[in-house]
């Protein structure tokens, strides 16, 4: 089976500061990937590469087999890569399903209605449907965030902190709520995620980001497992051996 | 070839004028994010308040050089009395407002302000032709300039100054800076960001003023002479890149140059020269010549 | 429907009104129904988060291109006019909202009262247009049917009325839906607006044309009311007006900018006879206190009273 997203060579910086350093990735159809990282290693930079947000300085970023570089984020949405964000990023004074209305007729949906009715469903919504999307608390704003992300019938959903500003009890709740309904739209997932637990948990395949580069990629056992990944990004300390 | 120095002398006259002008306005809005539609009645308030001054000094029979002193007097007075009234009575109110909405307040202001000054000095024509006339005029390549206008480019030159001096050289302009790049993180650094807002207001003020007290002896001093000002201004800290006082003064010469260049080969075209310019430097910099660019992280 | 049925009672109030006031009533009416129709397309544009202080611009564009079809053109027919005044001001908006569809806020407000600034210094320097005295215009015929002299102005206010509630009509219909909704969403949020695939500029250019287009057509209908234009129509204190007007009535609803401009036009015709001086300090003082304490209009005073009954 051929790549949803094959990223070839990207670099970027800011200045002095390297976001991206020469980064290689492939990603399958159906799978689940996390980035993880310490703040600043380079995840969210590349996300923004993927969406047309920031522009790499070199590489080529394929979505299938089309180079999507220079490409506006509005027409990347369009070629079905969409995204949630870090703080969630929401209509505040239209309801959750004036909310979802929106996104479902961006997305041309013959009837958004019952479209954003079975999106209200499916992410338990429902109980907050009227309700002003400013006055929302943070996991509810952060599931209408991902809840719109994907009503945009995507093939590619990209995730940055989906659980982050979420209390610890309700982590794993959200995930289970956005995987499943992940899932069942037949999406591959890209998250970006600090909490490892949530990692081992949700990913089928773990990469992690350090100073911009790519310094382990694989399985979750493997990575969260690796004596760098546990340094630079877990931030155990660990007494200096033999390396 | 020989138009060019009637030309520039205009021209920086004029500059001069807006200037002063442009200063206060952009000072304000840099410091306080206020767009000060009140600006021009500040500015009438303050060439009727030099009208009344210059004119009782005058008429009481003092020496006629003093009436520079009042022009000045008128100024201050107007900065250091409306100024405050205006931040501590109306404006404390309304901050963190929009931007916008804080424009239409001090809309509102304006049109409050029109009638006072209607109502405390009628709406006939006030004249101060004495200070113009005073210093009388020089030649100059043939021509003859009014030494006004001089002291006017004079004045403009030394407020500029004095105003880059005081934000760049001093402990309380080191602090305004500071309130002007980053409000959030001077707050948090504790300073006082209500007494700086009380300062800024004042002294902007004091500014406006000061354009009108001193234009009040080349014009008739009539109700409406801040309403085509207050466009002006706008033109010229628009271009500047709003809140820079560098851009205040680069913009002040442009519009100035442009006007009075316009003004000699196509009369017709004042006005639409002066904000074709602001289009255009619009146009080819969105946020005016002096604003810096910040992009929004996600 | 209801709003159909809603909008048919106000059209037969003017209808009588038309019909059966004084000339000065009549008047008075027409232009509170011109700066409305204008009000109401600032309202299309500012449900996108945008306020323009140059909607003169477009209210003079319209008025002249009415005034310029009689005066040099010798069209006759007030219909004519009106669409003329629309079209018009809908071209230069098509123009110019290429270009101030990419700014935001102050920068918005600011660049559009350039624009309205430089009408107004190209006409009252414009010796062929009157310059700052302007010229007058005459419509002696209304789709065909000559008008009788004396009741001009009487046609004219149900023309008016007709043109209103139909633009009022569209303007309820295209905010009620997706577009409404997809604008409020530009408000709020471009950027989740962009990723969810559509265009936050086009939406912008797209309400930016409508309200231009319906100051145009305010400016046209202003014209016939008064039967004469001057560059004062463009100045950035006629501008200033309409925003007034639309803080007065507020956003809630599509009848708010009539009823504000109704307010406006009475308290402006009564402060003129009684109390000249002190006409724009009221103003003022009522604009302060309402954006202090009704800051969504005046129209939350009936919405309060309707959910306390």
């Amino acid at each position: 089976m051929s790549a949803v997203l094959t990223a070839k060579g990207l670099q970027k910086s800011f200045g002095a500061v390297k976001a991206a350093v020469d980064i290689n990735l492939t990603f399958d159809p159906g799978t689940v990937v996390s980035l993880i990282g310490a703040n600043g290693a380079g995840k969210t930079t590349f996300l923004n590469m993927v969406t047309g947000y920031l522009r790499p300085d070199s590489g080529q970023i394929l979505f299938g087999e089309r180079d999507i570089v220079g490409l506006k984020p509005r027409q990347i949405t369009k070629l079905g890569i969409s995204r949630s964000f870090q703080i969630p990023q929401l209509f505040n004074s239209l309801s959750v399903r004036e909310n979802l209305l929106v996104a479902e007729s961006i997305a041309a949906m013959d009837d958004p209605q019952a479209a954003a009715d079975e999106t209200l469903t499916r992410f338990e919504l429902a109980p907050y449907a009227a309700q002003k999307a400013g006055l929302l608390p943070e996991g509810i704003r952060k599931l209408l965030d991902v809840s719109m992300a994907l009503s945009s019938r995507s093939k590619l959903l990209l995730l940055d902190e989906p659980t982050s500003g979420v209390s610890a009890d309700e982590k794993f709740a959200i995930m289970d709520v956005v995987m499943g309904a992940a899932r069942a739209a037949g999406v591959t997932v890209i998250f970006v995620e600090h909490d490892m637990d949530i990692v081992a948990r949700f990913a089928g395949r773990v990469v992690a980001f350090y100073d911009g580069g790519i310094i382990a990629d694989g399985s979750p056992d493997t990575v969260l497992r690796a004596e760098n990944v546990r340094r630079y990004v877990i931030g155990e300390e660990i007494p200096h051996a033999a390396a | 070839m020989s138009s060019i120095l009637p030309i520039a002398f205009d021209g920086i006259t004029y500059a001069s004028w807006l200037f002063l002008i442009s200063a206060g306005l952009t000072l304000i809005y840099g410091v306080m994010r206020i767009l000060n539609v009140a600006h021009g009645s500040l500015y009438a308030l303050g060439a009727y308040a030099a009208c009344s001054l210059a004119g009782a000094w005058l008429g009481g029979g003092l020496p006629a050089a003093g009436s520079f002193a009042m022009l000045l007097l008128a100024a201050l007075l107007v900065g250091s009395v409306a100024g405050p009234l205006i931040e501590r009575g109306l404006l404390q109110w309304m901050y963190g407002k929009d931007e916008v909405v804080l424009v239409l307040i001090t809309y509102a202001l304006f049109l409050i302000m029109e009638d006072v000054i209607k109502l405390v000095w009628g709406v006939d024509s006030l004249l101060l032709p004495d200070p113009y006339a005073l210093p009388g005029n020089f030649q100059l390549g043939g021509l003859t300039y009014p030494v006004y206008n001089v002291l006017l480019i004079a004045l403009a030159l030394a407020t500029g100054l004095a105003l880059a001096w005081a934000l760049y050289r001093t402990r309380q302009g080191k602090l305004l800076l500071a309130v002007i790049h980053d409000r959030d993180m001077s707050m948090a650094m504790g300073i006082n960001v209500s007494r700086v807002y009380l300062a800024t207001f004042a002294v902007g003020a004091t500014l406006a003023a000061l354009g009108g007290a001193f234009t009040a002896p080349t014009i008739a001093v009539t109700p409406g002479i801040g309403v085509e000002v207050i466009v002006l201004a706008f033109a010229v800290v628009v271009i500047g890149g709003l809140g820079s006082l560098g851009g205040a003064a680069l913009g002040a010469l442009l519009v100035g140059l442009v006007r009075s260049a316009t003004v000699r080969y196509w009369p017709e075209a004042e006005l639409f020269s002066i904000y074709a310019v602001m289009a255009m430097v619009l146009i080819a910099r969105p946020k005016g010549l002096f604003a810096a660019q910040e992009a929004r992280k996600i | 429907m209801k709003a159909a049925i809603v909008a048919i009672a106000p059209l037969v109030a003017l209808t009588g009104l038309a019909l059966l006031s004084p000339q000065w009533l009549v008047f008075m009416a027409m232009l509170a129904l011109a700066k409305g129709v204008v009000v109401l397309g600032l309202l299309v544009l500012m449900r996108t988060g945008l306020v323009s202080f140059g909607q003169g611009l477009y209210f003079g564009i319209g008025a002249y291109a009415a005034a310029l079809l009689s005066h040099h053109l010798h069209v006759a027919d007030a219909a004519v006019m009106l669409l003329a005044g629309a079209a018009a001001a809908g071209l230069i908006a098509a123009l110019l909202g290429l270009l101030l569809a990419r700014y935001r806020d102050i920068f918005f407000a600011m660049l559009s009262l350039a624009f309205s600034m430089i009408l107004y210094g190209v006409l009252v320097k414009s010796a062929a247009l009157g310059s700052t005295d302007g010229f007058n215009l005459h419509a002696r015929t209304f789709f065909g049917v000559a008008l009788a002299s004396g009741v001009e102005r009487r046609v004219f206010l149900i023309a008016g009325a007709v043109c209103a509630v139909v633009v009022a009509l569209l303007v309820h219909r295209l905010l009620g839906g997706h577009w409404g909704r997809l604008a409020t969403g530009v408000r709020d949020n471009e950027l989740r607006v962009a990723y969810l695939g559509a265009s936050p500029y086009r939406v912008v250019y797209v309400n930016y044309l409508i309200a231009g287009a319906m100051a145009g057509l305010g400016g046209a209908l202003a014209a016939l009311a008064v039967g004469h234009v001057d560059p004062e129509m463009t100045y950035w204190t006629t501008s200033g007006e309409f925003v007034f007007i639309a803080i007065l009535g507020g956003t809630q609803s599509i009848l708010a900018p009539f009823v504000a401009a109704s307010i406006f036009e009475a308290l402006r015709t009564i402060a003129s006879q009684y109390a000249p001086n002190v006409w724009q300090m009221s103003l003022g003082l009522a604009m302060l206190a309402i954006i202090m304490f009704l800051p969504a209009g005046l129209w939350t005073l009936a919405e309060r009273r309707r959910r306390s009954v």
